[in-house]
């Protein structure tokens, strides 16, 4: 019996937080914070308005609309960080993974044992946007529950690909890349600013296919009562699609890498 | 009793390249057992293997009586592993670098502090204890790591290139402590390019070159099989004194021959000649009393730097 593995790793990752944890748990706070009164609040006001971008907005203020989508960003920015520069130091620099894969744990149980990981990191970074929400009147709401979890599978629908692709690189040169082509055009255009409708129509599928855009419908639904996620089964499809292959292939790429 | 590690006709192949070329070797228990050798010789990948952190491509190998295909986590969990280069968390402490990884073997927590701070006495690191790892000195991250690979009380210890980078007295504190380990009964099994680090610390040894073992034996017995009792060192080359290049190549070849036939064997290096004797001294009084005046002369024991160019026609520092 004893402790399993994937715990085993987990504490190893819990350690290192535990060094961290309150730049990461502030800026969890902080940053969404910052949205909501520039953008949510500021912005907002001269959104609302217009009687014609509540109707685009399905009927709800601009504070509303934005509100709940910054759980699943924030899940995706949190992601981003968790799952590059500090996940590649595991193999290359600072090599914790190939100290692990010394002893009895296997590349399997430390793939395994990161998911855990960025499941739990993810959980706390979402919590920490949760908290911000529930100071305001229109997006305190039981409906948050339902939207942690929901924004941390949309972290872990970036965390585990990411982390992936980062066990095979022998240096950081493509992250920022990632970051400035990939994460932020996800997190400006991905449907937490306005709805993907006003995009240019060849664009739109490409909304639909990231997971971004799934996540955030979710979280608007369970948080905001009026707005309806749409179809609910598809978008935790996508979502769980893309972190079961994130995992798979950390499991694949893990061992590569470890055990050549 | 029987042997820890065996392997036949080991094989490591990455794509064309043929790491490890077919090696055959027994390790016992209690031994200290040294793989010698160059840089690029397949010592690493042999340790890979025997590590169960690298499959094999062919032959056979088991350690502990395990197949590390197969059962490669029970093989690790009674092995310590002191790698190349330093794996340590940087952001922790040196003992919570000593506690997460006895966490990793499944030792109770309460244990595993108990066990480091018996550990970080025995590598004279206590008063680190709670400082980070970063600012300690190349010796002390050394010393750590090998207190790290003794967290789960392994029977046998894995050492690549155990002080490579290090200054000599943080060569010899580790050395020290590896021979307690020694003495305490538990394997060692290490890889070096240093002869002296062979000598001091192998009771047997295989000199690898090439993917290959090419001899094999204590680093005595290896010795005096394959060299000489003394080396008469001579440094001919006069370009040291300014002196042209073509008058010193012709000036070089006249000594060479000159002092052709003596000792039972001559080795011509690019800056020196070493003739194998088993009286240096008297070797060095000949080539004095054939008029040759050498730029430096040294006389030592044999080492297993000389078998090593006596079997592979090369230093094994390039």
């Amino acid at each position: 019996m004893g402790t399993p593995t994937v715990v085993r790793v987990w504490e190893s990752e819990f350690a290192v937080y535990r060094k961290i944890w309150t730049s990461h748990v502030l800026l969890a706070f902080v940053q969404p914070l910052l949205y909501l009164l520039g953008i949510g609040v500021g912005v907002g006001a001269l959104i609302d308005v217009n009687a014609d971008s509540a109707s685009a907005l399905g009927g709800i203020s601009y504070f509303a609309y934005l509100a709940p989508a910054l759980l699943a960003t924030t899940a995706m920015i949190s992601a981003g960080q968790a799952s590059l520069w500090q996940v590649l130091d595991g193999f290359f620099w600072g090599n914790r993974y190939r100290a692990m894969a010394a002893t009895p744990l296997t590349p399997s149980d430390i793939a395994s044992g990161l998911a855990l990981w960025h499941a739990t990191r993810a959980s706390i970074g979402v919590t920490g946007v949760a908290a911000v929400l529930v100071f305001f009147d229109e997006t305190r709401s039981w409906g948050l529950l339902v939207a942690i979890p929901v924004a941390v599978l949309t972290g872990l629908a970036f965390a585990l690909p990411i982390s992936a692709w980062s066990s095979t690189r022998y240096g950081g040169g493509s992250f920022p890349t990632i970051i400035r082509f990939g994460l932020l055009p996800m997190f400006l255009f991905g449907g937490a600013f306005f709805p993907i409708e006003e995009l240019p129509g060849w664009l739109q599928p490409v909304a639909y296919v990231t997971p971004l855009w799934h996540g955030i419908e979710l979280c608007r639904g369970a948080v905001i009562d009026s707005v309806s996620a749409g179809n609910v089964g598809v978008h935790l499809a996508v979502l769980t699609a893309y972190a079961t292959a994130g995992w798979v292939a950390c499991r694949i790429t893990f061992a590569r890498r470890l055990a050549p | 009793m029987s042997a820890l590690i065996t392997a036949r006709e080991l094989r490591k192949e990455f794509g064309d390249f043929v790491a490890v070329d077919g090696i055959d070797f027994d390790v016992a228990p209690g031994e200290s057992f040294g793989f010698l050798g160059p840089n690029g010789a397949g010592k690493t990948s042999t340790m890979r293997m025997i590590g169960c952190v690298s499959p094999i491509t062919s032959g056979t190998m088991s350690v502990f009586g395990l197949d590390p295909a197969t059962d490669g986590p029970a093989i690790r969990a009674r092995m310590g592993v002191v790698p190349q280069a330093d794996q340590l968390d940087s952001e922790l402490t040196v003992v919570e670098n000593l506690v997460i990884y006895g966490r990793y073997f499944d030792i109770p927590r309460a244990e595993c502090k108990r066990r480091a701070a018996e550990l970080l006495d025995f590598v004279q690191l206590t008063d680190r204890a709670d400082q980070r790892v970063d600012p300690l000195s190349g010796g002390m991250k050394r010393r750590l790591t090998i207190a790290r690979s003794l967290m789960s009380e392994p029977d046998l210890l894995l050492l690549d290139e155990p002080t490579t980078g290090l200054d000599p007295q943080a060569r010899h504190i580790l050395w020290d402590r590896l021979y307690r380990l020694k003495q305490r009964g538990v394997t060692l099994v290490l890889t070096t390019h240093y002869m002296d680090e062979a000598e001091q610390l192998c009771d047997r040894l295989v000199v690898m070159d090439d993917g290959r073992i090419v001899a094999e034996g204590s680093p005595r017995g290896l010795i005096e099989q394959h060299a000489t009792r003394e080396v008469l060192e001579l440094r001919l080359h006069r370009e040291a004194l300014g002196e042209s290049a073509s008058a010193t190549a012709d000036e070089d070849a006249a000594a060479l021959d000159a002092i052709d036939g003596i000792g039972d064997r001559q080795e011509v290096l690019p800056d020196r000649v070493l003739i194998y004797a088993y009286d240096g001294e008297a070797a060095l009084a000949e080539v004095h009393r054939r008029g040759i005046e050498p730029v430096g002369s040294l006389v030592r024991r044999s080492s297993l730097e000389d078998v090593f160019l006596r079997l592979t026609g090369r230093t094994l520092i390039d």
